[in-house]
């Protein structure tokens, strides 16, 4: 279930992403709880803001645009990012492909 | 005497650190256990929830189910299934496919009783389900005197046959005592020879447990060996978090450093009853029950208990201790059942503090039982031997004149 090193995707935020298929996302007062079903790992977003972008991912042809249509602020936008190449790396979001 | 949870202000911070974020609490546990069933084949003498015999008010298949459907809904993403011994439920089986099919993970602790190779094969098919495997000694003499003749004989039985089936991550799930602790590297060497994986948890005085934690909780030199350890292996065993009245002797462990009670943990028994911590079945932490109106949810968002442990503790003497904010005072649990108060030191405080509220408690003091106790009346086939009472032969023909004999 968990993909071996080799095919860990580097984040690229040119790239489309979404919300991983085996991860479920509950709301939360402080932002939401991401939990993967693959990996039996539990992840946090930290604010509404980054849920929301999460959530918006497979709508947009790339993370930067995703950042952008959900007006993050530029001066968040590396942070924000960063908590996404995170997200990634835990496989909590995936590259789409279709 | 009367336990006094700490007083409290209210208002949620925006941000800020997780920790600060779960003290006042989730809209649905991260951390759900849920005991099936009181009966248990064993009679371990640390139970913490005093299992032995079947509750009749067990809720039924149908009643668990709806509690499946409700977690589902409450996004529970997985829950930790114990007992009792879970497996001993008819609907056991059942109830697993269940849960999984409703989005609900299961993690389930047993002693293995029934695990043979079809169950293995069974459960290696099955995603979204763990096993966590009990074992409280790394050799047969040091476990089976806590839980009972045979018992180790039952684990290690058992995880050859999830070995065998290629059952992927298995735990060996450890309650660390004053006679195991000195075996840890032997539990992890033992645990990589079934390719499974180690998980080491903190005995409460809970259930029967208080008991015999005199006689079995960690010495204060063997906190710190244990300490040692975890900083030295600690990415490669699993803690449940429990060990955090330890990050007081250095850096913090890795985990949440917190008491989750009430928070984001939880306890569902066997008959319904919604409690703060499955350390913690007793009458002053029963929240509610999942039979009444608007079920396990309104337990969990609304009872006045749960409120009440959602606000950060500001009095008691541990807030004025340097190391507060690395051990957040410890153990609900384990202060309550040594009838310490509740804002004050766990009785197994690395400062020592903790021993001087234990020296200090009146000669008059009785410290709480629960209410519940399902402990087998009688005799148990293959008793534990800690508390010095002869053990029943697991078999009989164990102690048969004849047996061993060279009869040929």
């Amino acid at each position: 279930m968990t993909s071996p090193a080799a095919e860990v995707v580097l984040f690229d935020p040119e790239l489309p992403w979404q919300r991983a298929r085996s991860v479920a996302l509950r709301p939360e007062p402080f932002g939401a709880l991401v939990y993967s079903f693959g990996t039996r790992k539990l992840s946090f977003l930290k604010s509404e803001l980054l849920v929301t972008v999460v959530q918006a991912l497979a709508e947009h042809p790339s993370a930067t645009a995703t950042l952008a249509a959900c007006d993050v602020p530029e001066s968040q936008r590396p942070a924000y990012l960063k908590a996404l190449a995170d997200l990634a790396r835990s496989e909590m979001i995936e590259v789409r492909t279709s | 005497m009367t336990a006094v949870l700490p007083s409290r202000p209210v208002e949620r911070p925006t941000g800020g650190r997780l920790v600060d974020q779960f003290q006042y609490g989730l809209d649905a546990p991260i951390c759900l256990t849920w005991e099936l069933t009181y009966a248990c084949n064993l009679a371990c003498v640390h139970c913490l929830s005093s299992s032995g015999r079947r509750d009749p008010r067990e809720l039924s298949t149908a009643e668990a189910e709806a509690v499946i459907d409700e977690l589902q809904r409450m996004q529970v993403f997985y829950v930790n299934v114990g007992g009792g011994e879970p497996t001993v439920r008819p609907d056991f089986w059942h109830l697993l496919d269940y849960a999984i099919g409703h989005d609900v993970g299961v993690k389930f602790s047993t002693n293995g009783i029934k695990l043979d190779r079809g169950r293995a094969a069974q459960l290696a098919r099955t995603d979204y389900v763990d096993v966590q495997i009990s074992l409280d000694g790394a050799t047969a003499e040091v476990n089976d005197r806590v839980r009972g003749t045979g018992s180790f004989a039952t684990a290690t039985r058992a995880l050859e046959n999830l070995a065998e089936a290629g059952m992927k991550d298995v735990k060996v799930s450890v309650v660390v005592t004053r006679e195991n602790v000195g075996q840890l590297d032997e539990f992890k060497a033992l645990t990589d020879r079934f390719g499974a994986q180690l998980r080491i948890t903190r005995f409460r005085p809970s259930g029967r447990g208080a008991d015999v934690w005199d006689q079995l909780h960690p010495t204060q030199a063997q906190q710190r060996e244990l300490y040692a350890w975890l900083v030295a292996n600690g990415d490669q065993v699993l803690t449940g978090d429990s060990f955090f009245h330890l990050s007081a002797l250095g850096s913090a462990l890795p985990g949440l450093n917190l008491c989750g009670a009430g928070r984001v943990v939880c306890l569902i028994d066997p008959v319904g009853d919604v409690y703060a911590c499955p350390f913690a079945i007793h009458e002053q932490f029963l929240a509610g029950n999942v039979r009444s109106p608007g079920g396990f949810q309104q337990v969990w968002q609304h009872s006045e208990l749960f409120a009440d442990l959602r606000n950060p503790q500001t009095g008691g003497a541990c807030t004025k201790c340097a190391h507060f904010d690395a051990c957040r005072g410890g153990c609900m649990a384990a202060k309550f059942f040594t009838g310490l108060p509740l804002d004050g030191p766990d009785p197994e405080c690395v400062q020592g503090y903790g021993e001087t509220a234990l020296a200090a408690r009146d000669a008059t003091t009785l410290t709480p039982k629960s209410h519940l106790d399902h402990s087998h009346t009688g005799p148990v086939r293959g008793q534990p031997t800690l508390l010095g009472m002869p053990a029943i032969p697991a078999k009989l023909c164990d102690e048969s004149p004849l047996a061993g004999a060279d009869l040929s």
